[in-house]
């Protein structure tokens, strides 16, 4: 009983930290591109205010759309995107729910909240948002991939090396980080695979270049066309926890050290040090991916956007593997 | 929470009802570097479910009558409609035509008028912190029953 209470509580400052955290990302995301166009740019907490809006504004579900469905996929996304920092390890802590829960288990929870976002705009029975809604499946089909990918060759890399060892599980990743285990060309192939992976970012986020399912100015906001009031807010956390949940895949897999085991430090700072160094971690991801990619492009099309990832990062995901593998032939 | 959430968080439609396309240049010069409207909080939406205000240039055409009244009733409550041109308030140079409906105050109901032909983007970021102004005496007269 005690246990249950515990974990309660605790996934519940998990799910708040996660939520405030993706927030002020998505603020300093937005004030930083607004420098890069030498703007000034909103307040970084410009997401808390709008969120706070959009929460006193009227919520219209349109007369002709299937109301359960349009109501409850917001809901679906926002919870299953809060759910990841369950199963991953967050703010430099291993995942609370870590028994319950593998690599494999968090790739699936990242493609329903677009999957939700593609149900709901489906159910609005709005044309832009189904012209939306059949963009984002046709992107996601393309991504899905490269990511596929990327999991295949670390889950093979650790089979290899670890044999006992449960590949899929972040405990094992953690504990083995995967620049370790590879030399020389195969250190090559991880770098192509972390290309890919964070090639792939935007678009997961439905951020420049490839915020080809909402294009504003083309298909009128597409998926989140009929969204208004608490729903559209729902929508809108779900993307900036998303995106702070995609960054801390990619810290996970990539890049797993945790800054007190240089330090030797005592233990409450380790924890305050470890934050930081995961924050750190993470937004350097997200500048490198998100910010400087987002403010430097413009959008593609769909059938341009498929065929960058399903030919170009695919290919570059593979030479990644083959890097690898042909690093365990030259170690045999 | 009541309505100064909307204070620094002001979302804008902007929709053409047959203007000459000088005051819709202007609104995207407000958005430009260098005035920036995005430092009050204020952004162009693409969609008139997520706007806060309804921006309106053109005399409005017979063909554009029907539209604007769809995209106002399109917007979720509390919205202001805030005019930018002399055309939308007055019908400017195109006073008495043979094809009009217009001005805008005929058709939907009008908070602010910025005039100008075109205004100048400090005038119509001008006309935004009016928005602001009423939706707070708005507020006000909530809290006293007015
Ligand atoms: S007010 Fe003048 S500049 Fe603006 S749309 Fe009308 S005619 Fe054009």
């Amino acid at each position: 009983m005690f246990n249950i209470l515990h974990v309660a509580a605790h996934s519940i400052f998990i799910i708040t930290l996660a939520l405030l955290l993706s927030l002020l990302f998505n603020g300093l995301e937005r004030k930083l591109i607004a420098r890069m166009q030498a703007r000034i740019g909103p307040p970084i907490i410009q997401p808390f205010l709008d969120i706070k809006k959009l929460f006193i504004k009227e919520n219209i579900v349109p007369a002709n759309s299937i109301k359960w469905l349009f109501n409850a996929m917001p809901l679906v996304a926002l919870a299953s995107a809060l759910l990841l920092f369950l199963y991953m390890p967050f703010a430099g802590m291993p995942p609370l729910l870590q028994a319950h829960g593998d690599l494999i288990l968090v790739l699936y929870l990242f493609i329903i909240p677009p999957l939700a976002l593609a149900i709901g705009a489906f159910a609005s029975a709005s044309p832009y948002a189904s012209i939306g809604a059949q963009r984002e499946i046709v992107l996601m089909m393309s991504y899905e991939f490269v990511l596929s990918v990327v999991v295949i060759a670390f889950a093979w890399l650790l089979s290899f090396s670890h044999a006992g060892a449960y590949a899929f599980s972040f405990d094992t990743l953690t504990a083995y980080p995967i620049w370790n285990l590879v030399d020389g060309i195969g250190k090559l192939g991880v770098a192509l695979l972390l290309v890919s992976a964070l090639a792939v970012f935007p678009a997961k986020v439905a951020k420049l270049p490839a915020d080809i399912s909402e294009a504003k100015t083309e298909i009128a906001e597409g998926v989140l066309v009929e969204y208004s009031g608490r729903n559209l807010a729902l929508l809108l956390m779900a993307q900036a926890v998303q995106a702070l949940a995609f960054a801390s895949l990619i810290v996970a897999l990539f890049f797993p050290w945790n800054i007190s085991a240089f330090l030797a430090l005592p233990s409450i700072f380790a924890l305050i040090a470890d934050f930081i160094f995961f924050l750190v971690k993470t937004f350097a991801i997200m500048f490198a991916s998100l910010i400087l990619v987002s403010a430097a492009t413009a959008r593609l099309k769909v059938d341009q956007a498929a065929r960058i990832y399903i030919y170009y990062v695919f290919l570059l995901a593979l030479f990644g593997l083959a890097f690898i593998g042909l690093d365990r032939l030259l170690v045999m | 929470m009541g309505l100064d959430a909307l204070k620094r968080s002001l979302w804008v439609f902007h929709i053409n009802t047959g203007s000459c396309n000088g005051c819709d240049i202007e609104i995207i010069a407000a958005l430009t570097p260098r005035y920036d409207a995005e430092r009050f909080g204020v952004k162009l939406v693409g969609s008139p479910r997520h706007a806060d205000v309804l921006l309106v240039t053109g005399p409005v055409t017979r063909k554009m009558k029907e539209r604007l009244i769809r995209a106002y009733e399109q917007m979720p409550e509390p919205k202001i409609v805030v005019v930018v041109g002399n055309c939308g308030s007055t019908g400017g140079v195109f006073y008495e035509s043979y094809n009009l409906e217009g001005p805008i105050d005929k058709i939907i109901p009008v908070d602010i008028y910025v005039p100008g032909c075109p205004p100048r983007p400090e005038a119509i970021i001008h006309g935004l912190a009016k928005a602001w102004e009423k939706l707070e005496g708005m507020k006000k007269c909530k809290q006293q029953n007015l």
